[in-house]
């Protein structure tokens, strides 16, 4: 293909070349055909390493960022804002979390957002997962309009204030419900539970389950769902990373503070710097360093849940998303 | 599609008998749809009923419906004002360097991904890079804030002393880069997944044919994920006049709103703040045209070119 005329390679594949195409397609590590690889060794040596490079790079770009709040938030916050933390937590100091788990206002909408988060998610599966069901059957004809019905919103909608006003009419303003009722379907959750359906659940169970006399409805509870744990795990994952994210719906929608979620409160502190009144007593510049810290800890404290739940649903990520992304 | 259909649906009755004998057959798929297609509905149709307020003067006493009929005029309104040019500048700007950063960076992690031999590693710098797409943009931005502090922050101690953030002409690059830092990995699953559908046996002859690294990417790997490079372009352009309002909006600051005042933020400020219904109605409904304006184009344009589409 490339650069033939160069390499010794003879027209008919020598024997064994071929049997170093066998074992290597039945999975076994086999060193490379020296002979034929020699000129080009040493630019695949430079490809090599040049890729291993650019990806420490960018696993350190990632990585750092992040490890650098955790060990901020447990270090004393002189020392972080002179500069000296680089790898370790240096003067380790819990006073930062202490702060904050004094700090009413963050348990307030700690509580709002685990609401929010479970009811919304719960609502979403309840609506998501029947929907792609339904239009993943073949023979339901009417699924195409449905679904231009639902993927036209995608591209075309009302916009912010029409929409501000129907909530209005709707009493749903200032209310929980605000939070859970507008976003209970994501069109492209829907199509990409439904492409599961339509890749993952043999057509086979189906034409069983009828021969059962079985009703849609009972196929689906009692085969479909149990067959989908993993695009159900990755699907609640999305809907509820979504709800715990939430700031704009808070912005917009909710005046009475007593029902902000958490990001809204995140954001009074973290951004226009409203830490603590008590600390300000202290003298500025230990006050500016002790409310650095706190943003640290804040950080941690709020990413916490997402954190923990991710390596459970990690597994799942490859298996779930790909079989949706692929078609979706 | 074709060669799924069973027999018995061949004789599908057509038009309105066709609703009700659907009704009647499906009645069970209909009733599982049904919650969806409330919500749908009542959350994404009925507001688009209420884009006639950008042609009608807003009276909250008569409603969406009943105000005065003004036509155009409020368009007019915002194409003459003195913020257009600004808005329209930064807001393109703004979503150009995403789209087109957020479009490549994660094709080129992809392909550098897939070059990793041990799947533990290769899982390892997935599940790393995925990570920051679980955060919340508020937290991105305060991030964004401690690190950019100057003289204390993480970067800021080597940015001399005043924050970038600060300073317009740095708000779209910080825009863009940590879209980048923080959607990459997420992004490249979908690359990685075409990626791994690609036969070993290819591989095999390219390499006997004395195809190096670089070559199995150019001559392989790439032309795998093309299509899927397309679809998701067609996708990215729809959304080119619409730049995430939380982010520029938590981004914001006094110092550079000459570069971030962007056509959401705008219509935010005017609609919700300002209490001008119409007039900021009728700017999302041109922002929203736009949009659907370039979609159809790059559709269009990707179908005649590449024999790919959405629709």
């Amino acid at each position: 293909m490339v650069q033939k005329a160069s390499t010794p390679v003879q027209a008919p594949m020598n024997p064994r070349d071929a049997n170093l195409l066998a074992a290597r397609n039945s999975g076994e590590q086999v060193p490379f055909n020296k002979k034929v690889h020699q000129q080009r060794s040493f630019s695949d040596w430079m490809v090599d390493i040049a890729i291993w490079v650019v990806l420490i790079l960018v696993v350190l770009a990632v990585l750092y960022p992040l490890w650098f709040v955790v060990i901020a938030s447990v270090s004393d916050p002189k020392l972080v804002a002179s500069g000296q933390l680089s790898l370790l937590p240096k003067g380790p100091t819990l006073k930062g979390y202490e702060t904050i788990f004094h700090d009413a206002r963050i348990w307030h909408g700690y509580a709002n957002t685990i609401l929010y988060s479970v009811g919304g998610t719960l609502l979403n599966m309840v609506v998501t997962i029947p929907v792609a069901f339904a239009l993943s059957r073949r023979e339901f004809k009417a699924r195409r309009l449905i679904m231009f019905l639902f993927t036209f919103t995608m591209f075309f909608g009302g916009g912010l204030i029409p929409s501000y006003l129907l909530y209005k009419q709707l009493g749903i303003l200032n209310t929980a419900w605000v939070f859970i009722l507008p976003g209970a379907v994501s069109v492209y959750n829907v199509i990409i539970t439904r492409s599961f359906f339509d890749t993952s659940i043999p057509e086979e169970l189906h034409d069983a389950a009828q021969i059962d006399g079985m009703s849609y409805i009972g196929y689906f509870i009692r085969i479909v769902v149990p067959l989908s744990s993993a695009i159900i795990a990755v699907i609640a994952l999305y809907y509820f990373v979504g709800h715990w994210n939430d700031y704009f719906t808070g912005l917009i929608y909710i005046t009475d503070m007593k029902k902000w979620p958490l990001q809204n409160v995140l954001q009074q502190i973290l951004l226009a710097n409203q830490t603590q009144s008590n600390i300000a007593s202290v003298g500025a510049q230990q006050a500016q360093e002790a409310a650095e810290q706190i943003k640290y800890g804040i950080i941690i404290v709020s990413t916490l849940p997402l954190l923990v739940l991710y390596p459970f649903l990690q597994k799942y990520f490859n298996k779930g998303v790909m079989i949706g992304a692929i078609k979706g | 599609m074709k060669a799924k259909q069973v027999v018995v649906h061949e004789n599908t009755p057509h038009g309105m008998r066709g609703i009700v004998w659907s009704f009647k057959r499906y009645w069970q798929l209909w009733l599982l749809a049904l919650p969806a297609i409330f919500f749908v509905v009542l959350f994404a149709y009925v507001p688009m009923w209420g884009i006639q307020l950008a042609f009608r003067k807003f009276e909250p006493s008569k409603g969406i419906t009943g105000g005065k009929w003004m036509g155009l005029s409020y368009f007019k309104q915002f194409f003459a004002s003195p913020m257009f040019g600004n808005i329209m500048r930064n807001t393109i700007s703004i979503s150009l360097w995403t789209l087109v950063m957020g479009f490549i960076a994660p094709i080129i992690l992809a392909l550098l991904i897939n070059q990793i031999a041990s799947t533990k590693i290769k899982g390892l710098v997935q599940t790393i890079t995925y990570m920051p797409h679980f955060i919340s943009t508020v937290v991105i931005v305060a991030m964004l804030n401690i690190f950019l502090t100057p003289e204390t922050g993480l970067l800021g101690k080597f940015l001399g002393d005043t924050s970038l953030l600060g300073e317009p002409q740095w708000f779209t690059p910080i825009y863009w880069i940590s879209e980048v830092w923080q959607h990459c990995g997420w992004n490249c699953i979908i690359y990685l997944a075409a990626l791994s559908s690609v036969d070993v046996a290819l591989y095999e002859a390219a390499k006997i044919d004395g195809a190096g690294r670089m070559q199995l990417i150019r001559y392989v790997d790439i032309p795998t994920i093309l299509p899927t490079c397309g679809v998701l372009l067609i996708m990215n352009m729809g959304s080119v006049l619409s730049v995430g309002f939380e982010k520029v909006f938590l981004m914001q600051n006094a110092l550079n709103s000459s570069a971030s005042e962007v056509i959401s933020t705008y219509t935010y400020k005017i609609g919700i703040l300002g209490s001008q219904f119409s007039y900021s109605t009728a700017i999302g409904l041109f922002n929203t045209l736009v949009n659907f304006f370039f979609l159809i184009l790059a559709n269009y344009i990707s179908k005649r070119v590449s024999d790919t589409s959405i629709f």
